[in-house]
């Protein structure tokens, strides 16, 4: 023991007397450490691979799927490459995404707003939407509303059927295709309109600057779109139709065609990515919200701004600069999580390119690097977005 | 006289509260009626089988058949009282931790964090001294939920509080592998981990190991977990004044001895609700392990509504499944809300 | 008297903003000195570089004859030979006033536990803040929280007192109960560097008043001729703008 203590001591003393030793020491450690660790798993992982025959490199882009992806924004069949898998299941993580940002906004907006309402009905009506969506995992909601709603919709020839041309069924619902002719004239006007708009807000800012006198700028913004592309769509004779989907019956199976199919997979994900991420974003607004001080208010009240004037200028400015930040973060949280449950609610169809491939590949024990690749490609994404917000 | 101005102020006070008010009613009036039905007057809640569910209402009697399988998994019945003798430590121990003066309550904090853990691995394993061995295979349901979460954030939040300070350190070796570690796993979603450990990780271990799956589920989910704890506490450590460290530092406290005096204690309280919040959404998370094969409360339910003699029940199931996580994420998100007010007017 | 505080052409840069410039300074045994200037002048910055809360980048500092450098073992000696007595008080919130004062005794000095509260209680009853000694530092007024935090350094039985504008957050009221506790300090013989704007402090109790401004020492004098005779013209300027 007492030996012990006398190294301990001995050690203690060598310490301070060279201080750069604390400094350095503990780092070598580490450095050593990891490359033990490191050296360790690589010499495991390349036997193992080798044992079973797994090659690594991303040679394996080139070759043939060889499975089908149900639902694609592009061309797509069992005859394409892995890389053009990998740009069908990166659409339509934009695209889900999108569409369940879109929603949650504007849900978790209008949930966070009316939480602030004075009505206390309202209030506490949108505090149990809040409770209760945050509080179920997402994933049982995915499988509720897929397995427990979608499934209970009839089958194919029993559709429901809305507004005359809205088919909904347990394969999906289909609406109409949107059919334009001349449609580029319309997207000049799109373009044209926009740039008057800015033209407009340019000079009528200008013009307040100089004289004081104001314009109403979102009225005029308004007629300006209306009109311009009005006047596209007469001259261009830009022309609108609808295809309505029309039930087809091939060797006894159902099937809808000629219309716009959105599977029930695509519908159950994007309803509970929506719900659960508005959750969060209808807190932080209301976080957002309360978070300016009254003393804010009070002041612009003081120097004689009206209510609307005082919203305006004075409080959601503010409260955007705090509610923006963590619901960009929530952005990226719905993003992530669309990527893990396109597997487990889609027993047929893969949204995301990853499952498709670690699933067909597990068997022949092919290309364990493509996950690799896909982590990769995944922490870019999540990083540059982070950076760009 | 008192609830009609109530009423007046709050539900009608202008023209649109008094719409919104209406609008609401309405929603109530269309909406609750029917699933009240469902859910309890119309539904069946006793009987031994499907045939037993009679009505349009909800079949209760899936629930009640299953309900053994949902909470304990495919754990062997005779064999139960294991996991219920410790859940009933853990819960005794919690109950006790409120009642005791503050020595007894550090004993009980050694003991939960420490002795408790193995103390229940031997329980629900078994293999020695006569208890039966139950594999990690058929553990599953709301215990499984449970066991994952409690275990995990046992461990995460040593290696959280480390990361968090290694994040600070003036030391850039130490420094750069603190950020790589917490960037690397918060970068990635908690489905790429789970299936990382489960398939992938088996080969980077020398040839014919076999590290048991719910072993690997659990490092990873730790880990990955630990990222997040780290990002929480180090907010709390940046909200401690310099002040404070020049007074540790002027008294002539190091690294160490002032950050474990001084600054952790400050900073762990200032943290609690974002440490809640992590374990909330640890606890919602823990459904995903179904993905790689571990039977937690959600996948039993699945595994169940797929039995041939309990076809089309699965919204019964997942109405309960909802109902038990609402319940606990509840009660903890109220919880941490109520520690915090506490921790506010006690400063 | 040999000098307990020696600073020798002492230089420190934030960045490349030099906040010290050659300064040269000796403190003697039981001398209590007034560093006074105006806000950005470098006075907190030098006295936090005597115990190494700032490090300078060129120059010496030698503190009872032990030199201040990188050298870990040097640094703790000097810290628990000086205590520092801060603008903001600094007190352990999460510690009761007793336990804020015995804490450093017993993990840097090694005392037992009882010994650290007799040491404790000596210095709280000196300071007169005893019957507090169980409450936490949020239930005090600022003036018994500097108090307290004027007895936690205490307890560390030092040489040498720094204070860094100790009475600069407190109210009026509460001023006069701290500077009586630092002059009953001074008068007992303790080493004292006060920076501060209390000339009246200065004139009762300093040996010596130093003017700083832009990190350079202006003027140096004995109190008496620092007060009646000032020679520099910066001095004239400070001294007529805060005696009024």
């Amino acid at each position: 023991m007492k030996i012990l203590s006398k190294t301990l001591n001995k050690i203690n003393i060598f310490l301070e007397n060279n201080p750069k030793i604390t400094i350095y020491f503990p780092q070598f450690l580490i450095i050593l450490v990891l490359t033990i660790i490191i050296s360790y798993f690589s010499l495991n992982a390349s036997t193992n691979m080798a044992a079973r025959g797994i090659e690594t490199g991303f040679a394996f882009l080139k070759n043939k799927a060889s499975f089908d992806i149900q639902f694609s924004l592009i061309e797509f069949d069992s005859n394409d490459s892995y890389a053009r898998a990998y740009l069908v299941g990166l659409l339509n993580t934009l695209l889900v995404s999108g569409i369940g940002i879109f929603f949650a906004t504007v849900i978790g907006f209008f949930v966070g707003i009316i939480r602030l309402s004075t009505n206390i009905l309202a209030s506490k009506v949108a505090e149990a939407y809040i409770e209760i969506f945050r509080n179920i995992p997402l994933l049982l909601q995915i499988f509720f509303w897929y397995f427990a709603v979608l499934r209970l919709l009839p089958s194919s020839e029993n559709s429901l059927i809305l507004f005359d041309f809205v088919f909904a069924n347990i394969k999906g619902i289909y609406v109409p295709r949107f059919v334009w002719t001349n449609f580029n004239f319309l997207t000049y006007g799109l373009v044209v309109s926009i740039l008057a708009i800015y033209i407009f807000r340019f000079y009528s800012k200008k013009k307040q600057d100089l004289t004081g006198v104001q314009v109403p700028t979102f009225t005029t913004s308004l007629i300006i779109f209306v009109v311009i592309n009005l006047l596209f769509i007469i001259i261009g004779n830009v022309g609108l139709s609808l295809t309505y989907p029309v039930l087809e019956t091939n060797r006894g199976i159902h099937n809808y065609s000629g219309g716009v199919s959105v599977i029930p997979e695509l519908i159950a994900l994007a309803f509970s990515l929506s719900l659960y991420t508005s959750t969060f974003i209808a807190e932080c607004v209301r976080a957002g919200i309360l978070g300016i001080d009254k003393g804010q208010k009070e002041a612009a009240a003081s120097i004689g701004l009206s209510k609307s004037q005082i919203l305006k200028l004075i409080v959601i400015p503010q409260a955007l600069r705090i509610i923006i930040p963590p619901v960009t973060n929530q952005y990226l949280n719905l993003t992530k999580k669309f990527i893990f449950s396109s597997r487990n609610c889609l027993p047929r169809y893969c949204f995301s390119f990853c499952w498709y491939c670690v699933d067909a590949n597990w068997q022949s024990n092919r290309n364990c690097l493509d996950y690799d690749a896909y982590i990769l490609n995944f922490k870019y994404i999540n990083f540059t977005v982070y950076e760009l917000v | 006289m008192n609830l009609v101005n109530w009423t007046r102020k709050n539900l009608f006070s202008n023209w649109h509260d008094t719409l919104l008010t209406f609008i609401i009613l309405f929603l109530f009036y269309i909406s609750i009626p029917p699933l009240l039905s469902w859910m309890f007057f119309d539904a069946t809640f006793f009987g031994t089988s499907k045939k037993d569910c009679s009505g349009t209402g909800a079949c209760w009697v899936f629930i009640q058949v299953w309900l053994k399988r949902f909470t304990y998994g495919m754990y062997p019945n005779d064999q139960i009282w294991r996991i219920d003798l410790a859940f009933i430590i853990f819960f005794f121990v919690i109950g006790a931790y409120f009642f005791v003066n503050t020595k007894i309550k550090k004993i009980l904090f050694i003991f939960l964090t420490i002795i408790f853990p193995f103390l229940a691995i031997f329980l629900f394993h078994g293999g020695l001294f006569g208890l039966e061995e139950v594999e990690t295979r058929v553990w599953g349901g709301l215990f499984l939920t449970l066991f994952i979460s409690v275990f995990s954030i046992i461990f995460c939040f040593p290696i959280g509080v480390l990361l968090a300070m290694g994040r600070r350190s003036k030391l850039p070796v130490i420094r750069y592998f603190s950020i790589g570690f917490i960037e690397l796993w918060r970068g990635v979603p908690l489905i790429t981990v789970l299936f990382m450990a489960a398939v992938m990780f088996p080969v980077f271990l020398p040839s014919g190991t076999n590290l048991d799956k719910l072993v690997r589920v659990i490092i990873a989910i730790t880990l990955f977990e630990s990222a997040y704890i780290a990002e929480v506490i180090r907010g709390g450590l940046q909200a401690i004044p310099k002040g404070q460290y020049d007074a540790a530092n002027s008294l002539g406290m190091g690294y160490w001895k002032s950050h474990i005096l001084i600054i952790l204690p400050q900073a762990l309280k200032i943290v609690i609700p974002g440490v809640a919040n992590t374990f909330i959404a640890l606890f919602k998370d823990t459904p995903l392990i179904l993905v790689v094969g571990l039977m937690e409360l959600l996948g039993m339910v699945n595994m169940a509504k797929t039995n041939p003699a309990w076809l089309g029940l699965a919204t019964e199931g997942y109405v309960f499944a909802a109902i038990v996580y609402f319940i606990f994420c509840f009660a903890m998100s109220r919880y941490s809300l109520r520690l915090e007010k506490q921790l506010k007017t006690s400063n | 008297m040999q000098s307990i505080i020696e600073l020798k052409n002492v230089n420190k840069w934030f960045g490349e903003f030099q906040v010290l410039k050659d300064i040269n300074l000796q403190v003697s045994q039981k001398e209590k000195i007034v560093i006074c200037g105006p806000s950005g002048s470098g006075k907190s910055t030098l006295i936090r570089c005597i115990n190494r809360l700032e490090e300078h980048q060129k120059g010496d500092i030698i503190v009872d004859g032990i030199t201040l450098d990188a050298n870990t073992k040097n640094i703790e000696k000097i810290r628990s030979e000086v205590g520092m007595v801060f603008q903001q008080f600094n007190l352990f919130p999460h510690l009761t006033i007793l336990d804020n004062c015995t804490l450093a005794p017993i993990w840097v000095k090694k005392k037992t536990k009882k010994e650290a509260e007799e040491i404790a209680t000596k210095y709280l009853e000196k300071v007169q803040i005893i019957d507090q000694a169980k409450k936490f530092p949020g239930q005090l007024s600022g003036g018994q929280q500097q108090r307290a935090a004027i007895a936690r350094a205490l307890c560390m039985e030092p040489n040498i007192m720094l204070f860094d504008e100790p009475t600069s957050a407190l109210d009026p009221e509460m001023i006069k109960e701290v500077l009586d506790v630092m002059v009953d300090l001074a008068n007992g013989g303790m080493t004292m560097c006060v920076v501060t704007h209390e000339m009246g402090f200065a004139k009762e109790v300093a040996d010596r008043v130093i003017f700083m401004d832009e990190g350079k020492i202006v003027e140096e004098k004995p109190t008496q001729q620092f007060f009646n005779n000032p020679e520099n013209e910066r001095t004239k300027l400070f001294l007529s703008q805060i005696l009024n």
